[in-house]
Parts: C-alpha cells; sequence; structure tokens
C-alpha cells in the first residue's frame, strides 16, 4: 500500500462521507464511518473510478469493505492495467 | 491543516481554506473559495465536499450567499442521484442556489399526471423528464426483432401520444418549464446496417419519436427537448456507457461522463434562471488571433483558414454565432489601438471585425476597470458580461476584483478554444426575439465609438483617430425632405429648435438672402448620413443663424465647429461682418447651451427666450479642425435656384 494511493482514497473518502481525512485509516469501514450506506458506497464507487480512471466490476465492488480494501484494490488494479 | 508545499490553489488547501473561512466567519470570501475549488477540481469526491460546505454556510450560519434560488425535479427512469452533488455543484459555481427533487424511480407517469403528487407539491422551477428508450419504448428498444412494421409504426405513435399526455398534465398542474430527454437510438441495432437503409427501422422509428417530441414542446410555453443522442455523441457512447453499473445499480452512465450530464442540465437551468451573459468580452493576442500584434505584426500572427490559424478561425465563428443570438462582443486588450485596429480591420484572415464588437478598451488599464467601463457604457449589470482571455493572470485577477463576471477558463490548446465557448452555459438561450438578433448591430455601430474614445491619452488623438470626413453641401430636391425631418426631430443639440416643414425649407432655398447648409460625416466606424442642417439669413451687414442643429450621434466630435466655421466663412464671402446667433433654450437642448460661448462668440443680449451671440467676422479665429476632412459642394437644385 503506497501512501499516495492512500492519500488519494482518504481524501476521496473524507469528502464523500463529510468526515475530516485525519480521522480516516486503513481499517474505516461501513462499521466505523456513520455515513457509509449503499447509496454512499455506490457514490464512493463512482467517485474512486472517476479518480483513478478506471471501471470496476461489481465483484471487485463487493470486496471493497474498507478503506485498506480499495487501496489493495485500485493498486492492483492499477498493475494489472500496465 | 494547510500544506504549503502544495502551493495555495491546490484543492487540499482550499479545502482547508475554506472551513477555516467558514469558521472565521468570513462567509462570502469562503464562498468564492468553495467555487474557486470547484473549479479547479470538478469531480464527484469535491461535489460531496462543496455541497455540504454549501449547506453548512447557508443552514447554520443564515449567511445570505449571493446566489439565485431555483428549484429542479427531475422524473427519471435511472439512477440519477450520484449526478445530484455534481449538479448542485456546478449550479453554484455559476451563481445558482440549486434545490433538486428527485422523483421515485419509474414514477414519472404518475406523478406526471397526478395534481397532488410529490412534482407538484415541491412547486419547481423546471422539470426534467430523464427517461431512456428502454422504458419509453421498450418493445423498440429490446423486441424490436419480433415487431411486424405496422405494430412497430403503432408503437412509435403510442409512445408519442404518451407524451403527449404528460407534457399537457404537466402544463395544466404546474407553470414551470419542462425539458424533455429526447430518446436515445440503438448504437447496435438489431438488423445491423440493414437498419438505416429504411425510414422505419428501429433507429429511424425513435428518430421520428424524437422529432414529434420536438413539434410537440414547441406548441407548448416552457417546453423544450433535450437531445440525448447528441450528448452521448459528443462524449463517445463506447465512454459514455457502462453497462455494469447499469446492470447493477441502474445508472447507464460512466462515472467519468456524470459531470456531462449535469453540465448538460445546467445548460437549460442557466437561462431559465436568468444567470445568462449579455456582454462576452475578448483578449485579443493569443486568444482572438494566435501571437502578439505588438511584436508578431500583420504577418506574424495566426489567424487563416489553415492550422495554426485555423483554430483562431473556428473560435471566431463561435463568436459570431453568440451574435446571432443577441450575445454582443466586446475587446478587452492590452495593446497600442493602432496595431490592434489594423489587425481587426484589415488582416485578411479575421472573420469577426472590429465592427462586430459593441464596445472596445485597446489599452494598458487593467482589465477589471476597463470591463467596468463596459459594462456602464453598454449600459448592463456587471454581472451580465463574460470574460474570454488566454492569461491565467488576467483571468484570477477579474475574478477576484469582479467576482460576479462569468469568466471562461480557456484550455491551453487553441484548437479547443470554440468548443469552451460554445459550451459555456452562460450564452445559453432557449428562445429568440427579434431584438436579440439585431441587438449587436444596433450598438456595434454606435457603441464602437464611445468605445474607441476611452483609448486615447487626449480628445484630439481620438478625432485624429476617427478619420472623419464631412461633406459639406446646399439642400437639394433630393434633401429638403431629410433636412425639414431633422429640423423637426433634432432637440438636443439645437440651438434655436425652430420646426420647419419640407415647403417653408423650399421656399427659404429660393431666397437669395437665406442659406442652408447640410453636413455628412463619415468616419472609421461608418457612414453617418446626413447629421446636420444650419440656416443662415443676411440683414445688413449680419449674417444671423436661424437654426443650428446637429444629430447627437455625431455630437462632441467637432463636427459642429466645422459647420460653424465654414457659416463663418461663407458669410464674410459674401462680404458680412458678424455672424449672429440666438441660443433658446428648450427642456432639452442643454447640450447645446455653451457652444457659441465655446467658439468663442460674445455675448450681446439676454432676453426672457434666450440669448444673443456674436462673431467679428475679421478678427474671428473659427476654423475646421485639422482632423476633419472637409469637402464643400456648390451646386443645388431647389426649385431652378442655384
Amino acid at each position: 500500500m503506497t501512501a499516495s494511493t492512500f492519500e488519494q482514497v482518504r481524501s476521496v473518502a473524507s469528502d464523500i462521507f463529510g468526515v475530516p481525512a485525519g480521522k480516516i485509516t486503513a481499517e474505516s469501514s461501513p462499521e466505523t464511518i456513520e455515513n457509509w450506506d449503499s447509496m454512499q458506497h455506490l457514490n464512493l464507487v463512482l467517485a474512486i473510478e472517476e479518480k483513478f480512471g478506471m471501471q470496476l466490476a461489481p465483484e471487485d465492488i463487493e470486496q471493497m469493505k474498507s478503506v485498506g480494501a480499495i487501496v489493495a484494490l485500485v493498486e492492483k488494479l492499477q498493475s494489472a492495467a500496465r | 491543516m494547510s500544506n504549503p508545499t502544495l502551493g495555495e490553489h491546490h484543492p487540499a488547501n482550499l479545502r482547508a481554506e475554506v472551513d477555516s473561512l467558514i469558521a472565521r466567519g468570513a462567509f462570502d470570501l469562503a464562498s468564492r473559495r468553495l467555487a474557486e475549488l470547484w473549479r479547479r477540481d470538478p469531480a464527484s469526491g469535491t461535489a460531496s465536499f462543496v455541497t455540504s460546505r454549501l449547506d453548512e454556510l447557508q443552514n447554520k450560519t443564515r449567511h445570505k450567499l449571493a446566489l439565485t434560488k431555483f428549484k429542479v425535479a427531475i422524473l427519471r427512469s435511472f439512477t440519477v442521484e450520484p449526478i445530484v452533488p455534481l449538479l448542485r455543484a456546478e449550479a453554484f459555481a455559476c451563481g445558482i442556489d440549486l434545490e433538486v427533487h428527485v422523483g421515485d424511480f419509474n414514477t414519472y407517469v404518475q406523478d406526471l399526471l397526478d395534481g397532488q403528487s410529490s412534482l407538484y407539491h415541491f412547486a419547481p422551477n423546471a422539470a426534467v423528464l430523464a427517461v431512456r428508450t428502454d422504458q419509453a419504448a421498450p418493445e423498440l428498444w429490446r423486441d424490436f426483432a419480433d415487431l411486424a412494421s405496422e405494430a412497430a409504426q403503432k408503437t412509435a405513435e403510442r409512445v408519442v401520444r404518451g407524451y403527449e399526455q404528460w407534457i399537457g398534465a404537466f402544463r395544466k398542474y404546474s407553470q414551470a418549464a419542462l425539458i424533455i430527454h429526447s430518446l436515445e437510438r440503438p448504437s447496435t441495432p438489431s438488423l445491423g446496417i440493414l437498419d438505416s437503409q429504411t425510414e422505419t427501422g428501429q433507429s429511424g422509428l425513435i428518430w421520428q419519436i424524437n422529432l414529434e417530441l420536438r413539434r410537440i414542446a414547441a406548441r407548448f410555453h416552457g417546453v423544450y427537448t433535450l437531445d440525448y443522442d447528441a450528448l452521448v455523441a459528443r462524449h463517445g457512447s463506447e465512454h459514455w456507457h457502462d453497462e455494469r453499473k447499469w446492470l447493477t445499480a441502474r445508472l447507464p452512465i460512466a462515472a467519468g461522463y456524470l459531470l456531462q450530464m449535469a453540465h448538460e442540465w445546467m445548460r437549460f437551468i442557466v437561462p431559465l434562471s436568468g444567470r445568462t451573459a449579455k456582454v462576452l468580452v475578448v483578449d485579443l493576442d493569443n486568444t482572438l488571433w494566435g501571437g502578439v500584434i505588438g511584436e508578431d505584426g500583420m504577418a506574424g500572427i495566426k489567424i487563416g483558414p489553415e492550422y495554426p490559424g485555423a483554430a483562431y478561425q473556428a473560435l471566431h465563428r463561435a463568436l459570431l454565432d453568440l451574435s446571432r443570438k443577441g450575445i454582443l462582443l466586446a475587446v478587452c486588450s492590452k495593446n497600442n489601438l493602432d496595431d490592434a485596429m489594423e489587425a481587426l480591420e484589415k488582416h485578411p484572415g479575421m472573420l469577426v471585425r472590429a465592427k462586430n464588437f459593441a464596445a472596445m478598451r485597446i489599452n494598458w488599464t487593467d482589465k477589471a476597470q476597463n470591463l467596468r467601463a463596459i459594462a456602464g457604457e453598454l449600459n448592463v449589470g456587471i454581472d451580465s458580461l463574460a470574460f474570454l482571455d488566454d492569461n491565467p493572470s488576467e483571468r484570477e485577477q477579474v475574478r477576484a476584483a469582479l467576482p460576479e463576471v462569468t469568466v471562461i477558463d480557456l484550455p491551453k490548446n487553441p484548437l479547443e478554444y470554440a468548443a469552451a465557448v460554445r459550451n459555456c452555459a452562460a450564452f445559453e438561450r432557449l428562445a429568440l426575439s427579434d431584438e436579440d438578433q439585431q441587438r449587436t448591430e444596433m450598438y456595434a455601430v454606435q457603441k464602437q465609438r464611445a468605445g474607441a474614445e476611452q483609448t486615447f491619452q487626449s480628445k484630439e488623438d481620438f478625432f485624429r483617430f476617427l478619420k472623419q470626413e464631412a461633406e459639406l453641401e446646399p439642400v437639394s430636391d433630393l434633401t429638403l425632405a431629410r433636412v425639414a425631418q431633422l429640423t423637426q426631430k433634432t432637440n438636443q443639440f439645437n440651438l434655436t429648435t425652430r420646426r420647419y416643414t419640407e415647403t417653408q425649407i423650399a421656399d427659404m432655398a429660393k431666397k437669395p438672402d437665406w442659406h442652408i447648409f447640410l453636413i455628412k460625416v463619415r468616419d472609421r466606424f461608418g457612414d453617418h448620413g446626413l447629421v446636420g442642417v444650419a440656416i443662415t439669413h443676411d440683414v445688413g451687414e449680419q449674417c444671423e443663424v436661424d437654426t443650428f442643429l446637429l444629430s447627437c450621434r455625431v455630437v462632441g466630435r467637432t463636427v459642429e465647429t466645422a459647420l460653424l466655421a465654414h457659416l463663418a466663412e461663407s458669410a464674410a464671402q459674401r462680404g458680412r461682418k458678424r455672424l449672429e446667433g440666438w441660443f433658446l433654450p428648450t427642456k432639452k437642448n442643454a447640450p447645446a447651451r455653451d457652444f457659441y460661448e465655446q467658439q468663442g462668440f460674445e455675448l450681446q443680449a439676454t432676453s426672457c427666450e434666450g440669448s444673443l451671440w456674436a462673431l467679428d467676422l475679421k478678427s474671428s479665429t473659427l476654423h475646421c479642425p485639422d482632423w476633419i476632412k472637409l469637402k464643400v459642394a456648390t451646386e443645388t437644385t431647389v426649385g431652378g435656384k442655384n
């Protein structure tokens, strides 16, 4: 997990969930963030797709259960695309 | 929280700044920084941030931001929720506080037909009917191959009748605008290329439905169609669609294009809310042409039909299209006036010319000040101006000084300039009046003169620049009517306001001691035609000015001095010693009050009617200003008198 991908995901999550970036960690998940409901999850997915220029498959989206998992997924897809 | 290594305009720092400004109570500045953040980083995450801070500014602080309120309802057959924050953020950046109501999934028919529905309770200013073809005409979209051609035609007719009925119901219950998405045609029709060989194929029938929708919309006031196919085509169907999101989340549009959907809606919302620009003020160097005229010269600047000049010609065409919509064009450029005017008037590649501009400020003054002056000259508010300039620091200066101006962020590549202008929602119009189409012409000729005036250090410089040519001639049969009309209609620069009929003028012209002079004026901006009349009457040693008037179009440009000097000269030639004239004040002729005094006349007498002035023709220094090229014609033909 690189610092820059984490920073970018964290900043998107901070905007979408309305939580200060400093309070978001790799472990943050729907259980720890109040606003992380299904509609906000879709918004998060779209914001991640837009930010990293990728389209996520339903299987990918199912894995996005924490900020750390999202970072890992983004990095996996980025290296696969290279 | 702010990170100095990122620079003050970095989105992360702007977010921190917005929050600290809100905490400090600097709400207006917070609002401006928020708009700047959106311009720099218009993405989904930013939209959430912008809308949450906007809500905070308006609800928690109860602060009144200078925003236009507007309510839009979206009736839909697909997921639009993720577009809403983008739409609200985009609206905010356009000066609109947008409240959005989203109808339930696929309940648009009930919503429209039921006068008690949540749609009508919301009381929107506009409603968007965003229905996909697969919902509006499922047989045509999915099962087209199974339909006999007659059944397909009937289906299309049924779809049209449905829309007609919904629109009728909407008009019954609401005065709001209605924006209807036209139906998308399949990018891969069921019969392949065979489909486009017939009028009534899958694609052809949907096309016909769309044409009918336009016809129906045109019958109703305030009903418009949004050309969805054209929108998708602009961005590319393959990119626009995301089949997986459609199947899993009923969202057919790919993440990167949701903003474009919002932007397309804004093209309707901006003109509906009245936040339009009436004037586009353009820079010259590297905006209207490539290069710098002062350095590269006429031969060096890039503007013409070939690359790279073609990029600028494309922008010129976009500007001319704006003029046709009644949007005025103006110039604001830091340049030497003569260089710039030479390029605007003489460069063969130029499609937009000096005459297309209603106002010009070509000088070295700062642009914000010039924009204020342009707004004043054209008699529009500062918020009616849009500003086009390739230089980011000029744009920032204008934004900072005049936040109400619509500043267009030109892309770096000149090939994208035209599209940046064409896609600016502030120039969208939903209807055109005849007046809109004529407005530019009306302003262009007249206002340019006033505009040019501001760019000179001295009045004399300006007069020289004008290149005025005046033609003096006696009245003739051809001009009798116009002369009489001028005496009847001219109120402001009219020293005696004596009204004459055509017959009276003709009678005077026949008398040897009466002389009638007409003045025609042309300058570098165009021909003014016959603009002034003077009538003199010789009495003994005096020559009395009976009438002296000038159309206000040319007053103040020393044409009046040229005319008066000619009267003096002509009287002296006839052996008169003095030129005399009354100033008879009226409610409207104050502009002429000091005229005789300014021209070196002496006050002779005052009465309750006015004041009498005289000029000694021997000692007079009155002469035609050297910047006016004067031509005097002597032959005349009124009733045979020469």
